[in-house]
């Protein structure tokens, strides 16, 4: 049976890549069983499917993923509606860029240190009007996690309960945010190892 | 007492900042401690399905385990996928490569932390303590022979947003003699790490060396 990371990549059974990660079943295994923790066998008490679902589209997209980003908008779009998966869309598509970035704690590698954007959504922004309070907060924070997680702080966190999100929850936010990095990743590599094997 | 003040006195609650601590400035394989940003779940209030969560019991000495037994199903899938990507090597990328993707990777996304642990192991399991240290003090553009040139340059394109990982990287993996299911463990390896490095860059921060 195929899993999401194989929809994603494109694996297809009995193929080369397909045996590559049937020659890892824990790895094939638990990458989905982490997938099915976060979206599917979930306790919404701290953080809502809809709020999941717009954060990993939005995640996907700033990865220029456009499988993962279709899989996750469709996600949203059950739970949330169209209106979520629209403003996710325009507000993830406006803050695109490349990372990592950002600074270090002053000394030897503040010579490293790369500036690049600070996503944060203005208080008259329409978008605000539809994702709400806590779920702009959290495509805030995705966006620091994603392309600056070296400039995260406790004023990041700080943000996060001041906007609603409890303790779980913004541990669970933080773990869906770096899930995605790993599996988007497994994906891209996988379905680059898999155009090979069919070339 | 206004909307405010009550909004302030959750986010004091809810967040531990540790203004006096002197966090490392540089990249080290010297062992670190590391200090969480949130209250981690109680030890002894810790429920069966947690312990679950941190797979093995004793990790319900560490902060950070029990900061993120808060999810703990997430947790012990998240555990298992780790164990499994870095301890199953009875074949494919020998561990000391697994290791050197796991700190190059630390590295470039700027996790300390990780990166001082994993440089510690990618030196215990190769034997090239040089070598890995040129890796932190100068970084992932550092000179290195071809095999690690290969890892380190596919780890950094696989952790750059979006991906920038391409034909030439596995090409070069497959030059210095890799086999196929070990260049899969070079993409799940560095893949992984951009996971670990995110929750211990925003849940938390490194502390020095005890003295």
């Amino acid at each position: 049976m195929t899993d999401l990371i194989d929809r994603l990549a494109g694996v297809t059974p009995g193929s080369a890549v397909d045996a590559l990660r049937r020659h890892r079943p824990a790895t094939r295994d638990n990458a989905q069983a982490s997938y099915d923790a976060l979206f599917t066998a979930i306790d919404e008490t701290h953080a809502s499917l809809a709020e999941r679902a717009a954060v990993a589209q939005f995640v996907s997209i700033l990865h220029d993923d456009e499988v993962a980003a279709a899989h996750y908008a469709a996600l949203a779009r059950d739970a949330g509606g169209d209106a979520l998966v629209d403003a996710t869309t325009d507000l993830a598509a406006s803050v695109r860029t490349t990372g990592p970035y950002g600074a270090y704690p002053a000394g030897p590698l503040t010579a490293e240190d790369r500036d690049g954007l600070r996503l944060g959504v203005a208080a008259d922004d329409p978008a605000r009007t539809v994702l709400g309070t806590r779920l702009t907060a959290a495509l805030e924070h995705a966006h620091l996690l994603v392309f600056r997680p070296r400039e995260s702080s406790p004023g990041a966190l700080g943000a996060l309960a001041a906007a609603g999100w409890s303790t779980d929850g913004i541990v669970t936010l933080s773990q869906l945010v770096s899930f995605l990095a790993f599996q988007l990743r497994v994906a891209a590599g996988l379905r680059l190892l898999d155009t090979e094997d069919a070339a | 007492m206004t909307d405010q003040t009550i909004t302030d006195q959750a986010v004091d609650d809810a967040v531990v900042a540790h203004p006096e601590a002197s966090t490392p400035d540089r990249f080290t394989q010297d062992e670190l401690g590391w200090t969480p940003w949130l209250e981690p779940a109680d030890e002894a209030g810790l429920t069966e399905r947690q312990y679950e969560g941190l797979v093995d019991r004793a990790r319900a000495k560490s902060d950070y385990f029990r900061l993120l037994a808060r999810d703990p199903d997430i947790l012990r899938a998240r555990t298992l996928t780790d164990k499994d990507i870095f301890y199953n090597a009875k074949d494919g990328l020998p561990r000391a490569e697994r290791e050197l993707a796991a700190a190059a990777t630390s590295r470039f996304n700027g996790c300390i932390f990780c990166a001082s642990v994993h440089a510690r192991f990618a030196t215990h399991h190769s034997k090239r303590h040089d070598d890995v240290q040129r890796l932190l003090d100068e970084g992932t553009g550092g000179e290195q022979d071809a095999a690690w040139r290969a890892v380190i340059d596919a780890a950094v394109a696989l952790a750059a947003t979006p991906p920038r990982l391409e034909r030439r990287h596995l090409d070069a993996l497959r030059e210095v003699g890799l086999d196929e299911q070990a260049v899969s463990d070079v993409i799940h390896s560095a893949a992984f790490f951009n996971w670990a490095n995110r929750l211990m860059l925003s849940l938390g921060e490194p502390t020095p060396p005890a003295a």
